[in-house]
């Protein structure tokens, strides 16, 4: 019985789709959020075969901060020219200037924390009530506790005590007017899956997860590009490296990593062979405390 | 490589947290700066050793309380297989968490003090992955450092416990005895129990026989949604797109439609865009068939010489998981795949004691963590095979229609 038998990606694969099509099948007004991170641009390849020769049933939609890598901002615009699916931009810029918000100070001033802001208006304005992303279990502790859907309340806000119980392939879409559910269809994969997959599936990427050359300064053991974003000190020593980002998150919070890696195959080697996780290595804002993902999700942060 | 789901069940005095972090730690699935973190928390609470345990608690509410409130999925692997754990807590008002874990599980691991031997909370474990018809089940005998890794107490748990899964029906029972704390038979065989000739607790899991867990025999497709581009080359295209949940679908195959009982053919299936000549669980698909019949979403497209039940009567095995209790009359939404029905608790027959397996007759209600046996109508016809035959269309929950919680489980008879 061989013949019958699936590859582990597979399994993943199959899993990721069902939950889409749960998505389509159980929301009138669902979005899926693109960052132009490998893990979104997973997601939009798995939308390809869940749905094709079909459209999507959701838009695509992105919360810009303003602080984006502008390679990844160009494979954004390519890639939905290329589907011909439509794209919904939300900038932080137009939230903070309507709700007078304060942008946050200091050295790397990221919007991140406002993003959630700019998330809650966009799913009110469109009457979301499904939003799919592509967060996974294995990055963080309290995503590791989350369930597939994940209702929110009104406010986006998360109460891990309050989960809906999730068996088997059996998902709970209900909700009340003003609720919304966050749904992970890549939950159950490892950031080693999802590269294995973008090497199976030959997925392309921006450029800036491939090393490259970059002027960089060291802050407390990690890199960060040096962009208009962030605030250069005296004692700040700019130095250019060949690195690459193994997350695409803003230019302020998100950190790259020294590498030679030119191809997925190297990029997997580096993977395989490196001892600190993707988070702590990459992500500057999940060091202020040990709980300040459970936080921000409990405020309704993916 | 191929995928294993297991449920580690036990509580933190049996060492399922360090039996987690162990197999974490051991399999290198473990990054500095997680280990760093460990140090630092460890250093907070108590002097030595890192304390692996501290690797499977999530929240800060749990952690300030020393307990797991929720079901965590951990994930590692080896050259051989990826590995999904749902690490559920263990005492009995977490019956419904363990459930929830066990849904999905293809093998539990089922921790036992080697000073405690079979307890209560052994049966209950052993009771649910019964219930939840788990297919494989390791009973990880833990602690044998504290009896000076004494054959004799091993077997003599061994033959407790084989009595407990003859009671049960469980047949695929493999034990093992181990000591998380120092990772004796966890990864590598130990020395220490050089009277054991069988594999580690990872060897095991690593080679454990799986595929023949997924049933090709009774193909069964609920459909997800209907793709319809309707666009100009795409006119008349109309494809079921859905999951396979058991079986083989072939070209040319004979299907009939659930529940409606309208016959047709499969014209053709297409796997990721590409058009193939037979596919099979668990992929997801897209079946288009000859006739143009009304199918929607909710429906199962099954072969036609080989049909699952259709009924609008359930007799279930049903575990209740709201604070809110369960009273008979009380009418649910209940979500079988795809389908959603309404339905009304009719009858509960007895309530069953998850640590004893005595029945309880004469109840009325259900409370939060009752494992009942009742019965079930609904509004209209669902189709649907015996948990126990294929759990893949066995399993239904009830959600409330007011508050749209999922309130219970049923593993339909």
């Amino acid at each position: 019985m061989s013949k019958y038998r699936l590859d582990y990606l597979d399994h993943l694969e199959s899993e990721a789709i069902h939950i889409m099509r749960e998505v389509a099948g159980q929301f009138e007004r669902p979005a899926l959020l693109f960052s132009g991170g490998k893990d979104s641009i997973t997601l939009v390849h798995l939308a390809l075969k869940a749905f094709r020769p079909g459209k999507f049933p959701f838009p695509l939609v992105h919360i810009d901060t303003g602080h984006n890598f502008p390679e990844a901002l160009e494979f954004r615009d390519r890639l939905v020219d290329e589907i011909g699916e439509r794209l919904i931009v939300r900038k932080v810029e137009d939230t903070i200037k309507a709700k007078n918000l304060t942008e946050p100070k200091g050295k790397f001033a990221s919007r991140n924390a406002l993003q959630t802001y700019t998330l809650l208006d966009t799913i009110e304005e469109f009457k979301f009530d499904a939003c799919i992303g592509g967060a996974r279990r294995d990055e963080e502790k309290a995503r590791a506790k989350e369930r597939i859907f994940s209702v929110r309340d009104e406010f986006g806000q998360w109460d891990p005590k309050l989960q809906r119980p999730e068996l088997w392939n059996i998902y709970n879409g209900k909700i009340h007017k003003g609720e919304n559910v966050r749904v992970f269809p890549i939950s159950n994969w490892t950031e080693l899956d999802v590269w294995n997959y973008i090497r199976r599936e030959k997925i392309a990427l921006p450029s800036i997860y491939f090393a490259h050359e970059r002027d960089v300064i060291e802050h407390e053991g990690q890199l960060v590009a040096v962009s208009d974003f962030i605030k250069l000190d005296d004692t700040d020593v700019v130095v250019r490296k060949k690195v690459r980002y193994r997350t695409v998150g803003d230019m302020t919070c998100t950190a790259a990593v020294e590498s030679q890696a030119t191809s997925i195959d190297d990029i997997i080697n580096e993977i395989t062979a490196t001892k600190t996780s993707e988070r702590g290595e990459t992500r500057i804002d999940d060091k202020v405390s040990e709980a300040a993902m459970e936080d921000r999700k409990k405020n309704g942060y993916f | 490589m191929d995928l294993l789901r297991f449920i580690t069940a036990g509580s933190v005095d049996d060492g399922k947290s360090t039996l987690i972090g162990r197999l974490l730690y051991d399999s290198k699935s473990i990054m500095v700066d997680q280990l760093q973190a460990l140090e630092k928390q460890t250093k907070n609470k108590q002097l030595g050793e890192i304390d692996l345990a501290l690797l499977t608690d999530g929240l800060r509410a749990e952690r300030e309380q020393g307990i797991t409130i929720d079901v965590a999925y951990k994930y590692f692997a080896t050259p051989k297989r990826k590995f999904i754990i749902a690490d559920a807590p263990g005492h009995i008002q977490y019956t419904r968490n363990m459930v929830t874990g066990a849904s999905t599980a293809d093998l539990a691991i089922i921790l036992i003090d080697a000073r405690n031997g079979v307890v209560e909370q052994t049966r209950r474990h052993s009771i649910i992955s019964s219930l939840l018809h788990i297919p494989h089940v390791v009973v990880a005998v833990n602690k044998m450092d504290l009896v000076d890794y004494s054959q004799d107490v091993f077997n003599n748990i061994v033959i407790d416990y084989a009595e407990v899964a003859r009671s049960l029906g469980l047949k695929e029972v493999t034990y093992i005895p181990i000591s998380a704390v120092h990772g004796d038979n966890i990864v590598e065989k130990s020395e220490k129990l050089g009277w054991y000739e069988g594999p580690s607790l990872l060897h095991f899991l690593e080679e454990v026989e799986i595929q023949k867990d997924i049933n090709l025999t009774d193909a069964r497709f609920p459909v997800q949604y209907v793709i319809r581009p309707q666009t100009d080359e795409l006119h008349d295209y109309r494809g079921y797109a859905g999951k396979i949940i058991s079986g083989i679908y072939r070209k040319g195959d004979a299907v009939t439609v659930q529940p409606s009982g309208i016959q047709s053919k499969i014209q053709r299936i297409e796997l990721g865009g590409k058009e193939v000549e037979e596919a099979f669980a668990p992929q997801s698909v897209i079946i288009h068939l000859e006739d143009d019949i009304d199918i929607s979403r909710g429906d199962v497209i099954v072969r036609s010489d080989n049909q699952p039940k259709v009924s609008q009567e359930l007799e279930v095995f049903l575990c209740w998981m709201d604070n809110k209790p369960l009273t008979t009359g009380n009418k649910y939404l209940l979500q079988i795949n795809s389908r959603v029905v309404r339905s009304v608790v009719k009858n509960i027959e007895y309530k069953l004691d998850v640590n004893t397996l005595q029945k309880e007759y004469g109840v009325s209600t259900a409370g939060l963590n009752d494992i009942i046996k009742a019965s079930i109508k609904t509004a209209s016809p669902v189709p649907y095979d015996a948990y126990q035959q294929l759990r893949e269309n066995g399993g239904a929950i009830l959600i409330d229609e007011t508050s749209h919680v999922t309130v219970g489980a049923c593993m339909i008879q």
